[in-house]
């Protein structure tokens, strides 16, 4: 039973890995990781800033 | 092996740039031991190779010698899978070996260019699935179904074999070299590595190749939509469901893309069946009933809209949405392949594979169908994905073996899954879907009279099939559907059926498979449009500055204008054709993006030859030949055959010609409107196929001539980025070694502080 609801857990980690919804994780990790005096972007203006960077950097999407 | 004496530079960075942190595990496994992992056969691998070999053998011998009745659906599965894993293990070996030679102690551009957005190192399995959705789409699912006319072995020949020697190497090489170059796009590397004329030529074509990629995209929504109110009204829901998405994504919930996610699937699901009931009204039928052209409309002036408006209200939503549809519905198509194993009864050549006249698409097999099956073998398209933003979340270089040639391996899957649920169904319904209303007649009767008529073996339709078949998917005829997307859903949906719901569900498995192709196209279609803008605002920012500007509101919407009028004007052309539309237009899409492929190739053949890989040019080389003969072949087809089904001016002389001698009808076309549609038609095609493959001629002499002047040299200026040491340690496929794990072990007891250097800050 534990088996199968920590590999459950890993298909959704997977998931949200592949869908990029770890990405605040990420960032927060690499800020940490840098260690530079600046508070890190709360969850709303990291999101707000990845959505306007793309406005201007499109993603190719392929057919 | 491999490093020429004389070259300008040596291609492996000079060893003390690359010595590693002494307080750290090393970040890579030893060269030594690798090799001797490598090399040692032990008994068991040896067997199951074996097994591996055999199988393919076997399922290949089912497929392309036994001439039964039917050939059950497992042997395409199988001798995929098996061609893959050969495929994978020895030729992607070779390539990373002997060309590429990947080096792990270099740090890659997610490592030196870390800034925690769009450089970040990621797993690589994550990111395994990350590019797969980038490059999967309504392609692989379209183009097998449209070859399917030539019975089922030419093309899946062509799928699997094409994807080994062509198709993954192409995306294996290409990110490869982009990662090395901190990420840069196709364009940035064609500019440096082929000069003024050569980089000009790659981003003209690149441009025009977007244009006509996406004009014959929305032609396969438009065809699956037309006179469809059930899937009109679905597929038209997507558009405030992703608005609503991306609302509460920006101001109730923001970063909660699984939550959102899952809220958009159920909505998406409900607007399917929902869809049913008020098609079933009769204000439903009424209001959703749209002719294609206003449907064409419709995606025009939606792609204009969705390519200046902000990207959080549509493109991310559709985005999350599409790529979580698109991941369900695969692994959904592969578990009801297997678990249904349905029987195929399509010969391995049917009677069209020796003609040029066949009425889903014109044109001999060779070449035709190797342009048009184009995603799922070889497509240009993925080049563009392959540079840029992949190569940015690389963690280790050998990763890219896995990422690059695996991701597109499983693409080609893709593509053999669709054609296997395309050809499951009858042949006749596959002939009167598929081929136009101007054959067809577009009635139930003159459908079924014209599909007899054609003399198929073991094909005897009845107008009970067709109308049954119809009322079964939910829709009110399925006469003349062409595309490719109505065939694979009323494929799936038959494949479904039998899996989950009976006949029941079939009309529901039809229009969720319209929904998720028309989800894919449209996402296509956006980001399509908004990437060409750039380009083009890139562009015209060499001549007037002010253009390179990207936050400048009017150079925006000009440059979005002029890209959706671009392709705007070509899918008015395709709905109104009066040949038909796809079977004239489609060939043109294939032709396009394989083109874009030989310039991919050609691009890196300039870079390998540069690096001083002759012995190994080849690899590139081969695929590159066959892409550019393939293609100039069809376009001179196109261009000069006399025959008028096939050759564009020969068609054009014989429409403008009866038009000249007063006749008022000719051919298929019925008034005379419809000849100087054809006309018209005929020419813009003729000369987009003269302009693809000038400039492509142009960007392919540039690059043999970078290779001859590097093989005189010795090689050539390398564009890499600087090496840098990497503190990071990764294994590079899928199943970590025995080394890689040993190492991954060392590497987990450094404390997390020390494991890093810390990136100079912005």
């Amino acid at each position: 039973m534990d088996a199968l609801r920590q590999g459950l857990r890993g298909v959704a980690a997977y998931f949200r890995g592949v869908m990029g919804a770890d990405a605040y994780q990420k960032y927060l990790e690499h800020h940490e990781a840098c260690g530079h005096g600046m508070p890190p972007m709360t969850e709303r203006q990291f999101w707000r800033d990845r959505m306007d960077r793309q406005d201007t950097e499109p993603q190719g999407r392929c057919c | 092996m491999g490093t020429q004496p004389n070259a300008k530079r040596p291609e492996s960075a000079p060893s003390d740039v690359l010595e590693p942190d002494p307080e750290l595990p090393p970040p890579a496994v030893d060269d030594a031991v690798r090799e001797a992992e490598e090399r040692r056969w032990t008994p068991g691998k040896i067997a199951l190779w074996v097994v591996i070999s055999l199988l393919g053998a076997v399922a290949w011998f089912m497929l392309a010698i036994v001439r039964g009745e039917t050939v059950n659906a497992m042997w395409f599965v199988f001798a995929a899978v098996c061609t893959y894993l050969i495929g994978y293990r020895f030729y992607s070996k070779v390539i990373e070996r002997y060309l590429l030679k990947p080096d792990d102690r270099r740090a890659t551009p997610a490592e030196y260019k870390a800034d925690g957005k769009d450089y970040v190192r990621t797993d690589r399995n994550v990111l395994f699935g990350h590019h797969f959705a980038a490059i999967a789409g309504a392609g692989p699912l379209v183009g097998p179904i449209i070859a399917a006319q030539m019975g089922y072995l030419p093309g899946t020949i062509w799928i699997i074999i094409g994807v080994v020697l062509a198709g993954a190497v192409q995306d294996y090489l290409v990110m490869f070299f982009s990662m090395r170059r901190g990420g840069r796009s196709l364009g940035q590397m064609a500019r440096e590595e082929l000069g003024v004329i050569g980089g000009t030529a790659a981003l003209i074509a690149t441009l025009l190749i977007m244009i006509i990629i996406v004009a014959i995209l929305a032609l396969v929504v438009v065809n699956a939509l037309g006179e469809s109110p059930w899937g009109v009204f679905s597929v038209g829901m997507t558009i405030p469901i992703a608005l609503f998405m991306g609302v509460y994504l920006r101001f109730i919930r923001p970063g909660k893309v699984m939550e959102v996610s899952i809220i958009g699937f159920v909505l998406l699901m409900a607007a399917i069946i929902g869809g049913g009931a008020v098609a079933g009204t009769e204000w439903g039928a009424a209001f959703f009933h749209l002719d294609k052209t206003t449907i064409a409309w419709g995606i025009i002036v939606y792609g204009f809209i969705a390519a200046i408006l902000p990207v959080w209200l549509l493109l991310a939503p559709r985005d999350y949405l599409s790529t979580f549809m698109k991941i369900g519905v695969i692994v959904m198509l592969a578990v009801a392949i297997i678990v249904v194993r349905p029987e195929i009864t399509v010969p391995a050549f049917s009677e069209f594979a020796g003609r040029d006249n066949g009425p889903v698409f014109s044109g001999a097999l060779f070449p035709f169908l190797f342009v048009t099956i184009a995603c799922g073998a070889l497509s240009g398209f993925h080049a563009l994905i392959s540079s840029g933003t992949t190569p940015k979340l690389v963690e280790k270089e050998r990763q890219t073996r896995f990422i690059g040639y695996g991701g597109m391996l499983m693409e080609s899957f893709v593509a053999i899954m669709a054609l296997v649920a395309a050809i499951s169904i009858d042949r006749g319904i596959y002939f009167a879907m598929n081929s136009p209303a101007s054959l067809t007649g577009g009635t139930v009767e003159a459908a079924v009279q014209w599909v007899n008529s054609l003399g198929l073996s073991g094909v005897n339709l009845t107008p009970a099939e067709l109308s049954q078949t119809a009322q079964n998917v939910g829709e009110s005829s399925i006469i003349s559907r062409t595309g490719g997307a109505p065939t694979l859903a009323v494929g799936l949906a038959h494949i479904m059926q039998q899996f989950i719901g009976g006949t029941a569900m079939m009309a529901f498995w039809y229009h969720f498979a319209i929904m998720f192709e028309a989800l894919f196209i449209l996402t296509a279609v956006d980001a399509g449009t908004r990437v060409a803008r750039f380009m083009l605002q890139d562009s015209i920012g060499n001549f007037v500055p002010k253009f390179k500007d990207t936050s400048w509101r009017p150079g925006a919407w000009i440059c979005t204008a002029v890209m959706v009028a671009g392709w705007g004007y070509i899918l008015i052309l395709g709905v109104t054709d009066p040949l038909g539309g796809i079977n004239t237009f489609f060939p043109l899409f294939g032709i396009a993006n394989q083109l874009l492929a030989a310039i991919a190739l050609a691009v890196c053949m300039a870079i390998a030859a540069k690096k001083g890989a002759f012995k190994f040019l080849w690899i590139v080389g081969l695929p590159l030949a066959f892409a550019a003969v393939v293609t100039i072949t069809a376009s001179f087809h196109k261009i000069f055959s006399p025959v008028p089904a096939v050759g564009y001016f020969a068609n054009n002389a014989a429409f403008a010609k009866a038009l000249a001698d007063g006749k008022t009808s000719f051919g298929t076309a019925k008034t005379e409107a419809a000849m100087e549609a054809v006309v018209r038609n005929t020419m813009v095609q003729g000369v987009l196929s003269v302009v693809f493959v000038v400039l492509s001629i142009i960007v392919i002499a540039a690059a043999v001539v970078a290779t001859v002047k590097a093989f005189r040299n010795g090689g050539g200026h390398n564009h890499e980025d600087a090496p840098r040491p990497s503190r990071v340690f990764a294994p590079a496929g899928l199943v970590p070694t025995a080394a890689e794990r040993e190492l991954a072990a060392a590497w987990a007891k450094v404390p997390a502080d020390k494991r890093l250097d810390r990136p100079v800050h912005h």
